[in-house]
C-alpha cells in the first residue's frame, strides 16, 4: 500500500506525498517550460523553440533576444501567473464549497475585481500606478467574496444557492463596469475598456513584476493550508469533529481564493473558465487530495491561459483576439457538460 | 478518560426550543443508544454533545471541562462524531480518508509522523479496509464505505465515540457488521460508544445503555432490559407492541402492532407468544408477555 508513496520523515518533520502527484507535477512544469518555448516562438517571425530555450539561458542571438525579452516573453510569463492564480483560485473555492462548479468567475469574484479595477482607474482618473490597480482589483475580489458568501449562507453553502447568487452578482458587477465607462471622459474609458477585455495583450515585465509576488505569495499560502482545505471537503460537520474551526477557516480559504483571482485579474482582466475548467482536470488526474490538486491544477491553469493567449496572438493577424474569448469558447461548453453530468447522477 | 455530561443543556434550532434544562450523564466505556421518533431530537442531542450545534443555554462537559469554550481541536483528541450519511470528494481513496482522521493531532511541520502511521494503519486493520486502502471510497459498497468513515473515525483515536445512524442505508447484513465492529472496539479498547439507532432490537442487543427521547424530553433511561416495555414503546413510539424475548441474545425483543393486528388483538385475546427458549448468558427474561 505505501510503495506509491513517498515519506519524507525526520525529527522535526514528516510528511506522505503521493508519487503520482510527484511524478504528474514534474512532468507538467517541463511541459509548461516547453510550451513556453514553442508559444514565444510563435509570432511574425517565427522562432524555432530550440532557439527560444538557447536564448532563455543567455546563449541566443541579439535578434531574437530582443524580441523573445521586449514582447513575447513577458506576455508568455504573464499568462503564466495569471493562469496559474485562475487555477488555484478555482481548485480552492471548489474544495471550500464543496460544489464542483464554482469558480472565480462564474460566481461573481472576477467580476467584483474588475469592477474595483475600473471604479479606481476611473475615480482617480488613472494618476496612480500598477501596483495600486492590483491592489483595489484584490480588495473588490475580497469585498464580493465577503458580500457573495453572507448572503449564499443559511446553515451552510448549498451549490446551487451559491451558483445563482454568484452569476446575480457577476451580473451585477458587469453592468456596474459599463455604467463606470460610460460616464468617465475618453481617454481613460479606453484605458479601462483595454483592461476589461480580458486580455494579455501589451503585458510589460513591469506587469509581470506587480503580479510575481502576489502569485507567490498567496499560493503558498494556499497550498500550505491543504490539510484545511482537505478537511473542508469532508462536509461541515466531519470537519467540526476533526477540530477545524469552521468559520474562520473557510473565511480565510474563502479570502484567499479571492485573493488570487484579484491578482490574476487587476492584471490581464476577467479571463473566465480557467478556474473552472484547470482543478477540474488537476481531479481527474490526482484526485480530490488538496496538496497534490492544487499544483498540478496551477500547472494546467498556466498551459492552459498560454496556449489560449497564443491562439489569440496568432490566429488572425493582424487582430490580437483576447485570451478571454478562446477560454470561453472551450469553457463554455465545458461548463454545460458538466452541468449535464451532474443531473444525470 | 472521556466522561460526557450535559449540564441544564437547552437546545433549539431557531425560535422553539427542542431540550430545556437537559442533564444527562453518558456513562464510560459502555455503548449508549438513543432512541425516539423521527424528529424528536435526539440527533439533535448527539449533535450538540459533540460541539456541533451550540445550545440556547447549559453547557456539555468533556472530563468535567466546558466544551464550548475549549479549543476545538483539543476536543477532537478526546471525542469525535460520525454524523449521519457523510460524502466523501469523488476520488478521494480510503487512505487518504482516514489519515485526515489524524487532522487534530497533525501539525503543519508533522503531517505523518509514526503514531499517525501506526493509528491509521491499526484503524484500518479493525475495520477489516486495509487491503482496500487504494481504493476510492465512492467506489466501495455502502458497507464498506460506512467502515471507511468509521476507520476514519476510529485513526482520530478517541476515548469516546458518537456515531449518528451508522447503519442507515446498510441492508441487513452490512448493518449487523457496523454494529459488532463497533462492540467489539467496545469491548477490546473500551471506547465509550454513543450512538441514535432506529432499530429497536438492534439497539436493545448492543447497547448496555438506552436513553428513550421523547418530545424534547428523556422519556427513560437504564439497561435495555430495565427500561424497555410495552408502556416506553406506546408513550415514545405512539404505537401498540409486544416485548418479548430475543431467542438469540436474549434481549427484550419489541414487535411492532399496527393497527389493524391492534383492532382484532381484543377479540382473539392474547395470541400466543413463544416462551419455550432459555434466555441467553445472564440476561434476564422478565419482559416476555
Amino acid at each position: 500500500m505505501q510503495n506509491n508513496k513517498l515519506l519524507i520523515r525526520t525529527r522535526f518533520f514528516s510528511f506522505l506525498l503521493e508519487r503520482k502527484a510527484v511524478v504528474l507535477t514534474a512532468i507538467l512544469l517541463a511541459s509548461l517550460f516547453v510550451l513556453t518555448c514553442i508559444c514565444a516562438g510563435i509570432g511574425s517571425l517565427w522562432i524555432p523553440p530550440l532557439e527560444v530555450a538557447k536564448t532563455l539561458f543567455g546563449f541566443g542571438d541579439a535578434m531574437s533576444h530582443t524580441i523573445l525579452f521586449s514582447y513575447r516573453l513577458p506576455r508568455a510569463a504573464m499568462s503564466i501567473a495569471a493562469g496559474a492564480c485562475l487555477a488555484a483560485s478555482g481548485a480552492l473555492l471548489q474544495s471550500v464549497s464543496r460544489n464542483p462548479l464554482a469558480s472565480p468567475d462564474m460566481i461573481g469574484i472576477t467580476g467584483g475585481a474588475s469592477a474595483a479595477g475600473v471604479a479606481f482607474l476611473v475615480l482617480t482618473g488613472g494618476k496612480f500606478g500598477l501596483v495600486w490597480l492590483s491592489a483595489s482589483a484584490i480588495v473588490g475580489a475580497i469585498l464580493i467574496a465577503i458580500i457573495l458568501f453572507a448572503l449564499a449562507y443559511k446553515g451552510g453553502i448549498s451549490p446551487l444557492r451559491l451558483v445563482l447568487i454568484g452569476v446575480a452578482i457577476q451580473t451585477a458587477a458587469g453592468s456596474l463596469s459599463s455604467f463606470l465607462i460610460i460616464v468617465s471622459p475618453h481617454y481613460l474609458a479606453n484605458q479601462a475598456f483595454n483592461w476589461l477585455t480580458g486580455s494579455v495583450y501589451g503585458s510589460s515585465w513591469n506587469n509581470v513584476i506587480a503580479l510575481l509576488p502576489w502569485a507567490g505569495i498567496l499560493g503558498f499560502f494556499a497550498w500550505s493550508l491543504a490539510r484545511r482545505a482537505n478537511v473542508h471537503e469532508l462536509g461541515e460537520d466531519v470537519a467540526a469533529s476533526l477540530g477545524s474551526r469552521i468559520t474562520s477557516e473557510r473565511t480565510l480559504l474563502i479570502l484567499l481564493s479571492a485573493a488570487l483571482a484579484g491578482a490574476a485579474v487587476s492584471q490581464v482582466g476577467p479571463i473566465g473558465f480557467i478556474g473552472l475548467m484547470a482543478p477540474h482536470m488537476a481531479r481527474r488526474l490526482v484526485g480530490p487530495s488538496f496538496g497534490a490538486l492544487m499544483p498540478v491544477a496551477a500547472c494546467l491553469g498556466a498551459m492552459l491561459l498560454l496556449a489560449a493567449d497564443t491562439i489569440g496572438r496568432t490566429a488572425f493577424p493582424p487582430n490580437d483576439i483576447p485570451a478571454g474569448v478562446f477560454t470561453a469558447a472551450v469553457g463554455a461548453p465545458f461548463f454545460i457538460y458538466l452541468l449535464l453530468r451532474r443531473r444525470r447522477k | 478518560m472521556s466522561s460526557l455530561e450535559a449540564k441544564s443543556l437547552a437546545l433549539g434550532y431557531g425560535g422553539s426550543p427542542i431540550f430545556d434544562k437537559l442533564d444527562l450523564r453518558i456513562p464510560e466505556h459502555q455503548i449508549t443508544v438513543l432512541i425516539g421518533k423521527n424528529g424528536c431530537g435526539k440527533s439533535t442531542l448527539l449533535r450538540s454533545l459533540a460541539r456541533l450545534l451550540k445550545p440556547a443555554g447549559g453547557t456539555v462537559l468533556l472530563d468535567g471541562k466546558d466544551i464550548y469554550t475549549r479549543p476545538t481541536k483539543e476536543i477532537a483528541k478526546h471525542l469525535s462524531i460520525l454524523p449521519q450519511g457523510p460524502v466523501a470528494p469523488e476520488g478521494l481513496t480510503v487512505l487518504q480518508l482516514v489519515r485526515q482522521g489524524r487532522y487534530p493531532h497533525q501539525t503543519w511541520l508533522k503531517q505523518w509522523s509514526r503514531e499517525d502511521e501506526e493509528a491509521v494503519m491499526r484503524s484500518l486493520a479493525v475495520t477489516g479496509m486495509t487491503e482496500l486502502a487504494d481504493r476510492p471510497v465512492d467506489a466501495l459498497s455502502g458497507g464498506q464505505r460506512q467502515r471507511a468513515w468509521i476507520a476514519m473515525t476510529l485513526a482520530q483515536d478517541t476515548g469516546a465515540i458518537l456515531l449518528d445512524e451508522p447503519t442507515t442505508y446498510l441492508d441487513m447484513t452490512h448493518q449487523i457488521e457496523v454494529l459488532e465492529l463497533l462492540a467489539e472496539l467496545n469491548e477490546n479498547e473500551r471506547r465509550t460508544i454513543v450512538m441514535v439507532l432506529h432499530d429497536i432490537n438492534l439497539a436493545c442487543r448492543y447497547a448496555h445503555h438506552i436513553i428513550a427521547v421523547s418530545n424534547g424530553t428523556i422519556y427513560k433511561k437504564g439497561t435495555p432490559s430495565e427500561i424497555m416495555d410495552e408502556q416506553l414503546i406506546r408513550d415514545v413510539f405512539s404505537m401498540e407492541c409486544r416485548i418479548t424475548m430475543d431467542p438469540v441474545y436474549g434481549s427484550p425483543m419489541c414487535i411492532p402492532i399496527g393497527n389493524r393486528a391492534a383492532r382484532t388483538k381484543s377479540e382473539t385475546d392474547n395470541p400466543p407468544v413463544p416462551q419455550t427458549l432459555e434466555p441467553a448468558a445472564e440476561r434476564k427474561s422478565v419482559y416476555v408477555g
